[in-house]
């Protein structure tokens, strides 16, 4: 379970370009739950997901993961807990280490390094049983360098790499949106069979309201640095676009502008 | 041509530079950090070791302190960036130059004369090898020794760990890798490397001077550029070896270029080569791809 409760944070205090990212931003996810987040530009996804992962800390509130306050700790003491997916395809992974030297580090995600050899014989079954999953050919080529793969291909290996090691929150942060929209498909279901099987609680960022709705078990609606809305279960269940649009202005009682909402 | 005694002679300091190779290979390349404290650490490595020498000390053991001190300086420089968010060029700079003091109070005037103590070279002359083979011999296990260790640190899960900081700062950190005890621990120990051949360099040189660092991390960078131009460093292994025969191609290129009595050069004349030297080994691969490229576009 993870936590987040009233969290604030504003870039560039006291200065012209002051920007409050988060203005008491709070929400619970609970085990085996998938929150898809939606919002326009400028609402607060990144900072939200940055602030849960340790790479900005936030200026008040606190977040809890698993009965422990993290809220001051650095990402890598973190790392044990939460795992990620990046949205440039080429941040999630080393593209000078071999495909398994990835996996190799990601299979040691959050616990202590030592000097025995990184790359051990007994996890080669597990890589190349893993890499089969995604079907893209990926097992023969455990010695080929990370940079000779696609986009496609090394998200779907970062997705593998976030769950190779159990964590308690997997948080995507619009992990599809620099594919191509087959390849971005193909990473969706690759998120989804993943997450289900398993039953990993998960928190992805999305630019897609279709998706956000057709993909989880939760949506989340971000606005201004604050949660306008969260729906789950019936009330989630053939809910369309439009309806969200709805909710959206019947909550805050103002008119959506942003072209960005309505694209997906 | 070279005479034999001007061959052993740049293969024995081809051999030192290699170690210092291996450091610059560490911090430039394996974590892009732009080190420029060997300047100091090389002469530190040196000073530690004259100075304990004199006094006595078994000289390996002399030789492992110089290491501590190189792996300080290294880590002094690696905490001001760290810790206190200075540029790590300049944070490199800061130590560098605080070492020429630190390394004039360790030896306690400008220079130590070492020809008559007992060094880690003595017990080898017994061996009834030639007197210039000597030093070669030793130099060359140094270097293997240091190079496997080094090899099998890099291919560890700290060593992986420590080479994704370099690569991707922020994959290192989402998998739970303290990025910046990384960059202490191999600014540490790529200085160390280099006050290891700090110490075997005024051995073998029977001197400890406080200018002697003095382009040092010119002469590494054109090994490891050198190197890397002669052997591509697609893995570790190759990276490494790059770096040995780098120093060793550039010890021998120096001492070929001041004893051809033709281009009338003179010892003076040496960093000017140097300078050239680095000058083609960065431009010369890419010359070799431009050609390449003329001829694949003239096919097509």
């Amino acid at each position: 379970m993870i936590s987040a409760t009233d969290l604030r944070l504003t870039f560039g205090k006291g200065t012209p370009l002051e920007n409050p990212a988060l203005r008491g931003m709070s929400l619970t996810v609970n085990q085996g739950e998938f929150v898809t987040v939606i919002g326009s530009n400028g609402a607060g996804k990144s900072t939200f997901l940055n602030a849960l992962a340790g790479e900005v800390m936030v200026d008040s509130g606190q977040i809890i993961v698993d009965n422990q306050d993290v809220t001051r700790l650095p990402t890598y003491k973190r790392a044990a807990r939460v795992a990620r997916v990046f949205q440039d395809p080429l941040a999630g992974t080393c593209e000078n280490l071999s495909i398994e030297e990835n996996l190799a580090l990601a299979i040691k995600r959050g616990q202590r390094r030592g000097l025995s050899a990184a790359v051990k014989r007994q996890y080669l079954g597990q890589f190349r049983e893993s890499l089969s999953s995604l079907k893209l050919g990926l097992e023969s080529r455990l010695g080929d360098k990370m940079g000779l793969l696609s986009g496609g291909q090394r998200q779907a290996v970062s997705l593998l790499m976030a769950s190779l090691t159990p964590s308690s929150i997997l948080l995507l942060d619009e992990h599809t949106a620099a594919l191509d929209p087959k390849t971005a498909a193909f990473v969706l279901d690759l998120t989804e069979q993943i997450i289900e099987e398993q039953k990993l609680t998960a928190l992805m960022v999305t630019h897609s309201m279709k998706q956000a709705l057709e993909v989880g078990s939760r949506t989340v609606m971000l606005h201004q640095g604050q949660v306008v809305f969260d729906i789950a279960g019936k009330d989630r269940e053939g809910l369309e676009v439009k309806d969200l649009l709805g909710l959206f202005e019947k909550q805050r009682g103002l008119q959506v502008d942003d072209d960005s909402l309505l694209l997906g | 041509m070279l005479s034999e005694i001007a061959f052993y002679g740049a293969l024995e300091t081809g051999l030192i530079y290699g170690l210092v190779a291996f450091g610059i290979y560490i911090s430039f390349r394996v974590l892009d950090f732009p080190d420029l404290t060997v300047d100091g650490s090389f002469p530190l490595g040196a000073a530690v070791a004259a100075v304990l020498l004199l006094e006595g000390w078994n000289p390996w053991l002399a030789t492992g302190c110089a290491v501590l001190a190189g792996m300080a300086a290294g880590a002094v420089t690696a905490i001001l960036n760290v810790k206190l968010n200075i540029l790590n060029l300049l944070a490199s700079i800061l130590t560098m130059i605080a070492l020429y003091s630190v390394n004039l109070r360790i030896m306690g005037r400008p220079n130590i004369a070492l020809l008559t103590e007992e060094t880690v070279l003595t017990p080898w002359y017994d061996l009834g090898l030639d007197y210039h083979q000597v030093p070669v011999l030793l130099f060359v296990i140094v270097v293997f020794v240091s190079l496997i260790l080094l090899w099998r640190f890099m291919k560890s899960e700290t060593g992986l760990a420590m080479r994704a900081t370099g690569a991707n700062a922020r994959m290192a950190r989402a998998q739970g890798i303290a990025t910046g005890g990384m960059i202490i621990l191999g600014v540490a120990l790529s200085n160390g490397l280099v006050g290891l051949a700090g110490a075997l360099f005024a051995q073998s040189q029977g001197a400890a001077d406080v200018t002697m660092g003095v382009g040092v991390i010119v002469i590494g960078l054109a090994s490891l550029i050198g190197g890397e131009a002669v052997i591509t460093p697609s893995t570790v292994i190759r990276a490494l070896l790059a770096c040995v025969i780098g120093a060793i191609i550039y010890r021998l290129a120096i001492a070929f270029a001041l004893n051809a009595d033709i281009l009338g050069l003179q010892a003076q004349d040496l960093n000017l080569i140097t300078a050239v030297l680095v000058t083609l080994a960065i431009v010369l691969p890419g010359v070799r791809t431009n050609i390449a490229n003329r001829f694949t576009r003239k096919k097509a």
